[in-house]
């Protein structure tokens, strides 16, 4: 039926991820949160997590732009936008921000505006797929069937 | 003879005449026969008759007459000269006995008159003497009444005794009268009250005078001798002592009523009233003024007594009503006392444990940093001394807390498995120093999880196995962990601990044996007792304050428990058992801990921190802001999470 297959395609799309390191652990128990009393958790976290992230972003964006950068304000916002992606699971992005926090210990401006490239990449790229993988959701609701549980 | 015109008469008129008179003669007859009919009849009839006599003369003249009229008869007709000679016969010896009985009659009658007066004279006398008794009884009750009353009316001895004898005085219309009361050593009997003229009051008479025992030897007023001693109250005149009476007047006391039996008379205390008649008046005593006099002596007793008693009750009264201002006094000063050694303590917890926290914790890290092997001696011996002094406050404090009832149980669940394997973890050490095994074992139905005061009975478990520890020198502890069963629950030594079985608790029993040194039997009771040390040569080292055990004996009863230790003597080891009421959980309603989650500004990590504490079952509070939560946190957070870039003026009034 339409929606077994919704549910596989939705399965084998989120292993894919977890294989290919966009989304680690964490993503899991956050959809272990999701339950009769929290029916649109998830969706509500990633939705926060865009929110976020594209404010973080310009706020770096800005930042790295003045004539005296704040390294300290430049940490700050990069140390959240870590939290943040920690939190939902978002394992590449994380990644890119700790290696961008090195750089900014270094004070290295070029190499804190190429961490913050990177980091945009990472995050648009998991952007996308968050996307997708909520779209597949609403898909297997819209047809009646429950979102599936991963094994691992 | 003329003849009327209504009825021809049957006779001629003369023989009318005739007729009637033969007639009359006939009835008068019969009439002076029945008379002495009668009159034998009636005097047969009644009992006393004294002119026999005179009935038969008078009765013959009766008979005689009317044996004359009767003869009288024949004569109507023509009669034989017999009939004459009857006639004539009869009237000569009725004539002589009419004369005869006329004669007797002028003696008799007097003396028949005057028997009647006799009579109504003998009655007007009874009449009269009854009314003079009636007249004297009424007398004697009213003076009774009166003087009972007189008696009765005041409760004061002295008033009794002296109205006594005023009113007896009056009554009986005495010259004297005295009381003589018997001496505080019962040997002499004192002139104490008199009526008339003040003689020495004080006057003695011994109490052993023949007459007296006389007189305390009856119940009833005994005349007695005017010259006697008791009775010479007046001084010798030339005239005649009028008589003189003595009764004894019993004087009871308090301890003679038993609840049973009334009181003895043979309680040997008499008193002696002593009455005068007024001299040179020839009246006598009469027995109904005796009577009196016994009457006024009873009275007079029960009187006395009535007053002994009142006096008694007023005494006591007043010394209860002395006693309770004392005791309130005492009450208050108590309760000042109490206030004050409260206030003391709730003082004296702040201040003492603050400088003790502050010496604990600083030489705590004075020993992290680079000592000296002296100086780190030192610190050592510091922290431990201030360990120790630590324990001792808080013990301190905690007792009297226990002792007021304000302490309460902080109820949580926690683990018994870790609970147990933490107190082994914190005794292992010591014992292996002094080279001791320990075993823990616990039974298979334990649950996991139990619901109480998780950290009091950590220190009372660690009290138990640390003396267990502290006097054995060789040998070890087992320390064994089951849940109680009825059986086991009740000690016969202890009635008055009743476990009672339910759905939500079930009783931890726990047993420390240990090998060493035992205690002797008759120490076991005073263990539990506060600052009582009961093994003097081994507290050597035991620096204990002697409160320990009193504190768990305290924290086990408040978990609805209790504690004892069992030994067979010195050197045979102890064992101290104690079983303690904790709940179930998840089948009672715990409270649920509440948090307040503060990040800033990034949401998602909020949001995620929230659910995952939501799912472990937590009330979250999640604010957005520092000043939003210094707002919203209030006494039912437990738990706050705080971003470390919340600045410190926020953390700071958070705490």
């Amino acid at each position: 039926m339409e929606v077994d297959q919704l549910q596989r395609s939705f399965l084998e799309y989120t292993n894919s991820l977890f294989r290919e390191g966009f989304l680690d652990g964490q993503f899991g128990q956050l959809q272990l949160l999701q339950d009769e009393s929290n029916p649109e958790f998830v969706f509500e976290v990633v939705s926060l997590f865009f929110e976020d992230s594209e404010r973080i972003l310009n706020d770096l964006t800005l930042a790295l732009d003045q004539q005296n950068v704040d390294f300290k304000k430049i940490d700050a916002h990069v140390h959240q936008f870590k939290g943040s992606s920690s939190s939902i699971g978002a394992q590449r992005v994380r990644n890119a921000c700790i290696a961008f926090r090195n750089f900014c210990e270094g004070q290295n401006v070029e190499a804190c505006r190429r961490c913050l490239q990177q980091v945009k990449q990472e995050y648009l790229l998991v952007k996308t797929k968050l996307e997708a993988l909520l779209r597949l959701e609403q898909q297997i609701l819209a047809a009646g069937g429950v979102i599936p549980m991963l094994d691992s | 003879m003329e003849l009327c015109n209504c009825i021809e008469p049957p006779w001629p008129a003369d023989e009318l005449l005739m007729k009637y008179q033969y007639i009359s003669d006939f009835f008068i007859a019969l009439a002076y026969f029945s008379i002495p009919l009668e009159l034998i009849y009636f005097v047969k009839k009644s009992a006393v008759f004294p002119y026999r006599w005179v009935l038969v003369q008078f009765g013959a003249f009766i008979v005689l007459c009317g044996a004359t009229h009767l003869i009288n008869l024949w004569t109507f007709t023509m009669h034989t000269r017999t009939v004459a000679v009857v006639m004539t016969t009869a009237k000569i010896l009725t004539a002589v006995v009419s004369c005869a009985t006329a004669l007797m009659l002028v003696h008799i009658i007097p003396d028949l008159l005057s028997v009647k007066t006799r009579e109504l004279f003998l009655k007007n006398k009874a009449a009269e003497l009854d009314r003079e008794m009636g007249l004297i009884r009424t007398q004697e009750e009213t003076v009774g009444t009166m003087l009972t009353h007189e008696i009765r009316s005041t409760l004061d001895r002295h008033t009794i005794l002296k109205t006594t004898l005023v009113e007896l005085g009056r009554t009986l219309g005495l010259e004297e009268c005295a009381l003589w009361m018997p001496t505080r050593s019962g040997l002499e009997l004192q002139l104490s009250y008199t009526l008339r003229h003040q003689n020495p009051v004080g006057f003695t008479v011994p109490i052993q005078l023949p007459v007296i025992n006389q007189v305390f030897n009856t119940s009833r007023a005994v005349k007695i001798s005017p010259n006697s001693p008791v009775a010479r109250l007046r001084p010798v005149g030339k005239y005649m002592p009028g008589e003189v009476v003595a009764v004894r007047v019993p004087l009871l006391h308090l301890n003679n009523f038993q609840i049973h039996d009334w009181p003895e008379l043979s309680t040997k205390r008499y008193a002696l009233m002593v009455l005068m008649l007024p001299s040179d008046s020839a009246r006598q005593w009469h027995v109904h003024e005796l009577e009196l006099v016994e009457v006024v002596a009873d009275q007079v007793a029960v009187a006395l007594s009535h007053a002994a008693i009142l006096e008694e009750s007023m005494r006591a009264r007043d010394l209860l009503m002395e006693q309770n201002v004392a005791l309130d006094l005492a009450r208050r000063e108590a309760e000042t006392a109490v206030r004050a050694r409260n206030d003391f303590l709730a003082v004296m917890n702040h201040e003492m444990r603050t400088p003790m926290h502050a010496i604990i914790a600083l030489s705590s890290l004075l020993q992290e940093t680079e000592l000296m092997p002296e100086q780190r001696l030192m610190v050592e011996t510091i922290l431990k001394s201030s360990n120790l002094l630590a324990t001792l406050i808080n013990d301190v404090l905690d007792l009297s807390r226990l002792e007021d009832g304000s302490l309460q149980l902080e109820m949580g669940t926690f683990s018994l498995h870790s609970l147990f394997r933490e107190a082994l973890n914190l005794i292992k050490p010591i014992a292996s120093v002094k080279r001791l095994y320990v075993t823990l074992s616990m039974s298979p139905d334990l649950p996991e999880y139990a619901v109480g005061d998780e950290k009091r009975l950590m220190q009372v478990l660690l009290n138990v196995v640390g003396n267990a520890v502290k006097f054995t020198k060789e040998g070890g502890i087992s320390i064994a962990a089951f849940v109680a069963k009825s059986d086991s629950l009740r000690d016969p030594r202890a009635p008055e601990f009743f476990p009672i079985p339910s759905d939500n608790h079930f009783y931890l029993r726990i047993e420390v044996k240990d090998t060493g040194s035992g205690i002797n039997p008759q120490d076991i009771p005073k263990l539990f007792m506060k600052f009582v040390q009961s093994q003097p040569l081994a507290a050597k080292n035991s620096g204990g304050s002697g409160l320990g055990l009193a504190i768990c004996k305290r924290f086990v009863i408040l978990m609805e428990g209790h504690i004892w230790i069992e030994s067979e003597g010195l050197g045979r080891g102890a064992t101290a058992i104690f079983i303690v009421k904790l709940g179930i959980p998840g089948r009672l309603n715990e409270s649920k801990l509440q948090f307040v989650h503060k990040v800033r500004e990034i949401n998602v990590g909020r949001m995620v921190t929230k659910g995952l504490l939501v799912h472990l079952g937590c009330d979250v509070l999640a604010v957005a802001s520092g000043e939003d939560c210094v707002r919203a946190v209030s006494q039912e957070h437990k738990v706050v999470f705080l971003d470390v870039s919340i600045p410190v003026s926020i953390v700071s009034k958070l705490l």
